[in-house]
């Protein structure tokens, strides 16, 4: 198969578009995102939680008429890039234009700088460090595009992280009373309810993790695992979760969850691993598809 | 629930009176507080760098754009998960003075007793929300620890900040824990439920 090579000024765009999505992410919630949380609002029956509502959507409303940020944590900041097979595409410099533009963003708009050094603390002011922004790449099959999905993961929600090696014998009795009682015990109130609830399942250990990743930050609200059974399993899970009564931001309620995704994998006959990635009620997302010649469009 | 616009710095009598599930709405100066000032002062014991009798404080660290030496304006500030500075509440109220902790998802015991101790309470924001945060702060007057970037200590001048909710009261009430038991006591339930009893 011969390649498609891309423009000279592809390169250029990528970095401009890394730096355009961080800052629309962070301003411009995705239409699905705004029609569930008024949807939550008008569902809500406590007082408080519709208080709440109200506000989310009141904030909603200033951040599109006063141009502000949704959200003050400005996140780890993670790409995910998909490249179209048909396209000859070089890696090194498609990296160097994504940390670019994701420093660019900082440094220009400016945006908090969230990312530090491990032990030392230490903070670049630039959202970037080593191996972070962090990437994903993923080939796709008969595509001529590059597509880039930028997510700014705020770390209330990241830090309620979860992954358990349950084994066969717990089976999916197990499943779900792990992401329950994690749910009810560990990340209540802390990831700005109401949330997404990514869950990983199968898989080897990192593999299930970044499957809940990608079940919590990468679909839109509404859809669905195309998988009939997982399906069935999301539904059920988001109408337990959302019986705990935790409520937005866990003064108590009706909307807990605004949607439970679920990815899977195949996993290890001696293995049932199951992970949770949860997404802050924002859930902000931004999106570009390129193509060759540099042309581009964007979305969420 | 009763509501109330109180002025900062707070005394013990205002806290007193707060109720959870009273909703407050704050006037006047806040303090921005967080994981690594609270880090030097606590465990690094280096005293604060200014007064915080009365203090309102609130857990952040905002987008700021700097416009001078030690000047900067406010591009987007909001508000963190609390419970991971739980532990530095009573050096807080008990050493300087604090009453009031602004933040989100609530914190716990050691914060609890030291609200009950010395009058202090514990006002909910919405996570979030910072565009209309943001709009409720008039200027950043001043700031202290820049070389902790962004979490420096922040002194921000506020107008009609709030409503607020209070869910945790100097009385040793806590909304989140009610909240936590109820949604574990459901749990048999609904593992019978969904077949996972």
């Amino acid at each position: 198969m011969s390649k498609q090579s891309v423009a000279d000024s592809f390169y250029k765009t990528v970095e401009e578009l890394c730096k355009e999505l961080y800052i629309k992410a962070l301003k411009d919630l995705p239409p699905d995102v705004r029609t569930t949380l008024q949807a939550a609002y008008e569902k809500e029956e406590t007082e408080t939680g519709k208080q709440v509502l109200a506000t989310m959507l009141e904030n909603i409303k200033i951040a599109d008429e006063n141009n502000r940020l949704i959200c003050q944590d400005t996140g780890i900041p993670i790409y995910f890039v998909k490249v179209g097979n048909k396209l000859s595409v070089d890696f090194v410099q498609l990296e160097e234009a994504i940390i670019k533009g994701c420093q660019r963003a900082t440094v220009e708009h400016p945006l908090r700088s969230s990312v530090v050094s491990p032990f030392k603390r230490q903070n670049n002011q630039n959202s970037s460090g080593y191996r972070i922004p962090s990437i994903h790449y993923d080939v796709v099959q008969d595509n001529d595009k590059v597509e880039i999905l930028m997510v700014p993961k705020g770390s209330g929600s990241e830090n309620m992280s979860f992954l358990k090696m349950l084994i066969p014998a717990e089976g999916v009795r197990g499943v779900k009373r792990f992401i329950l009682e994690t749910i009810a015990k560990n990340v209540g109130a802390n990831p700005c309810p109401p949330y997404v609830v990514g869950i990983g399942i199968g898989g080897t250990a990192d593999m299930c993790v970044k499957l809940a990743k990608m079940a919590a930050v990468t679909r839109p609200i509404g859809s669905h695992n195309p998988d009939p059974e997982m399906a069935a399993f999301e539904k059920e899970m988001f109408e337990a979760i959302n019986e705990l009564g935790i409520g937005p931001m866990g003064l108590g309620g009706l909307n807990t969850a605004i949607a439970v995704n679920v990815e899977h994998a195949y996993t290890h006959i001696t293995q049932n691993p199951v992970a949770i990635n949860i997404q802050c009620w924002p859930a902000r997302r931004a999106r570009a598809i390129l193509s060759a010649d540099g042309k581009y469009e964007v979305g969420y | 629930m009763a509501e109330y616009t109180l002025k900062t710095p707070l005394s013990e009598e205002d806290v007193r009176k707060l109720k959870v599930g009273d909703k407050v709405t704050l006037e006047g100066i806040i303090f921005g507080i967080r994981d690594a000032n609270l880090i030097r002062m606590f465990d690094g014991k280096v005293p604060a760098p200014t007064d915080l009798t009365g203090a309102a404080c609130i857990h952040t660290a905002p987008n700021v754009r700097k416009v001078g030496e030690g000047k900067y304006e406010p591009v987007c500030i909001g508000t963190t998960t609390s419970s991971r500075m739980d532990r530095f509440t009573p050096g807080l109220m008990e050493q300087y003075g604090v009453r009031a902790i602004i933040g989100k998802a609530g914190m716990m015991e050691a914060s609890m007793e030291a609200m009950k101790k010395h009058g202090g309470c514990y006002l909910a924001i919405v996570g979030g929300a910072a565009a209309w945060e943001t709009e409720r702060i008039l200027e950043i007057e001043d700031v202290w620890w820049e070389d902790l970037m962004p979490e420096a200590i922040w002194k921000f001048r506020t107008k009609n900040f709030g409503p607020l909710i209070v869910a945790m009261d100097s009385y040793g009430n806590n909304l989140y824990f009610d909240v936590k038991a109820k949604a574990a006591a459901k749990l048999d339930d609904i593992y019978k439920k969904i077949g996972a009893e």
